[in-house]
């Protein structure tokens, strides 16, 4: 039996090799792959109703299924830096014709259907579509009202839309009271730095999506550093008046006691001032270029 | 000069009778065709496979060159047992075997070997001749000489008619045919066959017998199995008992019973209402219907024959009355319950 | 190893005739002919409807040819003991698990190549000089067959060791993660410690990874496939298949045949 012992362990090292040609192999075709992988997003079906009625009773469990090819497709895309989203749509359609009560899938779907590349795939409309199949089978989702309103409001820009649908959404008894106040608000003064602010703030305290929360708090620090930014011009405007030249350096409003320190944008790179003494993002941050991106909108 | 001649004639007879070869060289007279030391097999069984079950114990045996070994015993006892440890399709818990001295872990033994399986079953989508043919290709015969050996095999177990026809088409009796086909195809110079009268109607057992018995004859050595006892009185050299994983006794049929044949029976009818007052020995008989049945001493034998003979009496049998392998048996089986039994009411 | 041949050579004999064979092949020219009805509904991909749909069919039949015949050849021989007759004879146990792998091999290279003929007709129905692009559908066809080469010698791990149900029950399981093997070393999801990360990449190249051999989306596109994949999926396979059969014939060599 003495051979067979030592066979059995030589056919065990030759299986673990044989792993790690695998290994080998697998990287080797991984790489190919990803040359001709560019072209290869495919979705088979694109008809929603077709994919539910293949699904025979697993409907839900199809739903999750693509649900989660759009949390890994997004989150590829995102990886790769790629900005075309076209199968967003689609699978996001799919998914809630599966499932109609899928919260996330409308949530999500409505923050990165509407939102502008390279966040988003910049179709607002596709995102009010979806949450309006959403709020037609979910209508005691008070919350849906609140992304159709941030979608009419931030990117469709649709303000007398937005302030309908926060007004909708506050008809229901467990709506926040804020709802009101912001239909009332955005129906009198449309947009405003406040109401964005105060919007985006409201997502990102009550988001349980990670990839939501990041995207409000982009948001936030954008308005942030804008709002920032015009402070600081205010102030420089102050002390222009005050010294009858403009100051080249934050450091000046400053010394004037106009500001207690130097200020720092979200990032905590400090503020500069660029040319003919206005505010600017500091060259080393990187919100400038997330600023630069918002501003080729 | 003349028993030059004849081991010539001897020995080109054999081998174009039975093509063997290198079979005189190996064939060595003093060792057991087949032997068995301390062999055991036992089985897991039961929740988490924690008991363990013996299904052959500690068996040692031998078979030797050129005879007909008849393996006996109940269902269960374990012949299938030691029979596919030979085979090497089960393994065995402890001890060796050996057949024609190569240890049983040699596979290119098997050369040597035809195994005929229990209740053989085979690939439903070929024919017999197709069948015959993947094994021969197995044992390594060329095209032509594989041609004809498969003939003649089919023809030997009369299965020629059918050798076109598809496997799944046979009836019980005709596959078991086909297996005892395979396992001689390769001129093997021992055969081993599991339950081969198994299944068939008489005329099947006959045959099957009277195959064995020509294999006896062509010297080869011959291992089966059975539970059914009247083939093994008839067949075998010698017997091997095996009851409960052990084996109980291995001898002549005749050493195993181990008693002379007790006395004799005659079966006669007799011509006419003359004859019968004479006879003595009806007061002994037993009628049933025209025929009497009378037992007597060995001794006794021919004079009461003459008496018949006087009497014409028509006779019908004289047969030997001896306590069978039956009862042999029986008694074991019986024995081992009782034990169990025993064993049982201890433990509790 | 002529003796692998002898088995490999019987049990494709055995397979062939089998009718369930003939019946999935014509099930899989049914869905090709249905094909060129849902091409002409519509308009302007009828080609690449068929392809795919086409291919569809050869991978799924091929599957679960694979999969039922492949677990049918040891664990049905070993149930009904036609086995025991044979590994009576001088070969050994390792010789017989090759030839039954080689035997399907073989009888899946044919169904496969029927199925991949009813294809090409089918394509030539409806879009008569066929282009070089179409050749694409072979090397394909050709990647299917690798993966069923690597299906089946799962299959036939599994029934080395356990029930007939319970092995295709485990080959059909390895095939799905298989196919998703890909998906969980790229996993974007939400809180995964880089500890576990390490782990699901571990184990994503442990699993075949099926996906390597669809190419199914640039082919129904007409698009070319890099001989360096066809030749690197080659070797995928017999690596891959190649531990498998070791390990079965491993497992086999020491089981005990009821």
């Amino acid at each position: 039996m003495k051979s067979g012992k030592i066979t059995a362990w030589l056919l065990g090292a030759v299986i673990l090799v044989g792993f790690a040609g695998v290994w080998r192999l697998q990287r080797n075709i991984d790489h190919v792959k990803s040359s001709i992988d560019v072209e290869q997003d495919q979705l088979a079906f694109r008809s929603g109703n077709l994919v539910k009625k293949l699904s025979l009773e697993y409907a839900p469990l199809m739903a999750a299924i693509y649900w989660t090819r759009v949390v890994q497709y997004f989150g590829e895309k995102h990886r790769l830096h790629q900005t075309n989203l076209d199968l967003l749509w689609s699978l996001l359609d799919i998914t809630t014709t599966l499932d109609p009560h899928l919260m996330p899938a409308y949530r999500f779907g409505s923050v990165f259907l509407s939102d502008s590349p390279p966040r988003g795939a910049g179709r607002p409309d596709l995102a009010v579509e979806l949450l309006e199949r959403g709020i037609k089978e979910n209508p005691d989702q008070w919350r849906l009202y609140q992304d159709l309103g941030n979608v009419y409001y931030f990117d469709a820009k649709d303000y007398p839309k937005a302030s309908a649908a926060f007004a909708e959404g506050s008809k229901n008894p467990n709506a926040m009271i804020w709802m009101k106040v912001m239909a009332a608000k955005i129906a009198a003064e449309g947009e405003s730095p406040e109401t964005s602010y105060f919007l985006w703030l409201q997502v990102y305290q009550t988001t349980t999506d990670p990839m939501v929360k990041e995207n409000a708090e982009l948001h936030l620090k954008l308005m942030k550093v804008e709002l920032d930014l015009k402070e600081i011009d205010r102030l420089a405007n102050k002390y222009e008046k005050q010294n009858g030249h403009r100051a080249t350096q934050i450091g000046e409003l400053v010394q004037a006691g106009l500001l207690k320190e130097l200020p720092s944008d979200p990032e905590g790179y400090p503020y500069v001032l660029g040319e003919g003494g206005k505010a600017e993002l500091n060259l080393d941050s990187p919100m400038l270029e997330k600023q630069l991106l918002e501003k080729n909108r | 000069m003349f028993l030059w001649a004849l081991l010539l004639a001897n020995s080109g007879a054999g081998s174009a009778l039975t093509g063997r070869y290198g079979f005189s060289k190996n064939r060595n007279m003093l060792n057991p065709a087949i032997e068995i030391e301390n062999l055991s097999k036992e089985y897991p069984f039961g929740f988490l496979h924690l008991k363990k079950k013996r299904s052959l114990e500690s068996l040692n045996m031998e078979v030797q060159q050129g005879e007909v070994f008849g393996f006996l015993g109940p269902n269960g006892a374990g012949k299938s047992t030691t029979i596919k440890l030979l085979m090497r399709l089960i393994f065995p818990t402890s001890g060796t075997a050996r057949i024609l001295g190569k240890s049983i872990e040699d596979v290119s033994m098997h050369q040597q070997i035809g195994y005929l399986p229990e209740q053989p079953y085979f690939y439903d989508y070929l024919t017999a001749a197709e069948l015959l043919d993947y094994f021969a290709r197995i044992h390594g015969l060329k095209a032509g000489d594989r041609r004809e050996r498969v003939e003649r095999m089919l023809k030997k177990v009369g299965l020629e008619t059918a050798k076109k026809l598809q496997l799944r088409k046979y009836s019980k009796g005709m596959l078991q045919r086909a297996g005892l086909a395979q396992a001689i195809l390769h001129d093997p110079e021992v055969v081993v066959l599991d339950e081969p009268m198994s299944g068939l109607d008489p005329l099947g057992r006959r045959e099957v017998r009277d195959i064995i018995l020509e294999l006896k004859k062509e010297g080869r050595t011959v291992l089966f199995s059975t539970h059914i006892l009247s083939d093994a009185e008839m067949l075998c050299d010698r017997v091997g008992v095996i009851v409960g994983g052990k084996l109980r006794g291995v001898g002549t049929p005749r050493e195993i019973v181990g008693i002379q044949a007790q006395g004799m029976e005659i079966l006669f009818e007799l011509p006419g209402p003359a004859g019968e007052k004479k006879l003595a020995l009806l007061e002994r008989a037993t009628k049933t219907g025209e025929r009497y049945r009378v037992q007597l001493p060995e001794a006794e034998l021919y004079g009461d024959l003459d008496e018949l003979k006087a009497a014409g009496a028509r006779i019908l049998s004289v047969a030997q009355l001896k306590p069978t392998l039956e009862e042999f048996f029986m008694n074991l089986v019986e024995a081992d319950r009782a034990q169990a039994n025993a064993v049982e009411v201890s433990s509790q | 190893m002529r003796n692998v041949w002898v088995v490999a050579t019987n049990t494709f004999r055995e397979a062939v005739r089998d009718r369930v064979l003939y019946n999935l092949v014509f099930f899989a020219l049914l869905m090709m002919g249905a094909a060129v009805l849902v091409g002409q509904i519509s308009i302007g991909i009828e080609e690449s409807v068929i392809v795919s749909l086409g291919l569809t069919a050869i991978s799924v039949i091929g599957i679960f040819i694979a999969v039922f015949i492949g677990v049918g050849l040891v664990s049905k021989e070993m149930d009904k003991r036609t086995l025991y007759a044979l590994l009576a004879k001088p070969v050994e146990r390792w010789q017989f698990l090759l030839g039954k792998y080689g035997g399907l091999v073989m009888t899946l290279a044919v169904n496969t190549g029927a199925m991949a003929v009813g294809l090409y007709v089918v394509l030539w129905s409806v879009k008569h000089p066929l282009e070089r692009s179409d050749w694409y559908v072979l090397m394909a066809v050709y990647l299917i067959l690798l993966k069923l080469g690597l299906v089946v010698a799962l299959a036939m791990l599994f029934s080395c060791f356990t029930t007939p149900f319970l092995a295709i029950l485990f080959t059909v399981g390895i095939y799905i993660a298989g196919v998703f093997a890909e998906d969980l070393r790229t996993m974007q999801a939400m809180d995964i410690t880089p500890a576990t990360m390490k782990l699901l990449r571990g184990i994503s190249y442990v699993l075949p990874n099926f996906e390597n051999f669809n190419v199914m989306g640039a082919v129904s596109h007409a698009r070319g496939v890099p001989a360096s994949l066809v030749w690197h999926d080659t070797a995928y396979t017999i690596v891959y298949a190649g531990i498998v059969l070791i390990g079965a014939a491993m497992v086999f060599s020491r089981r005990n045949l009821k």
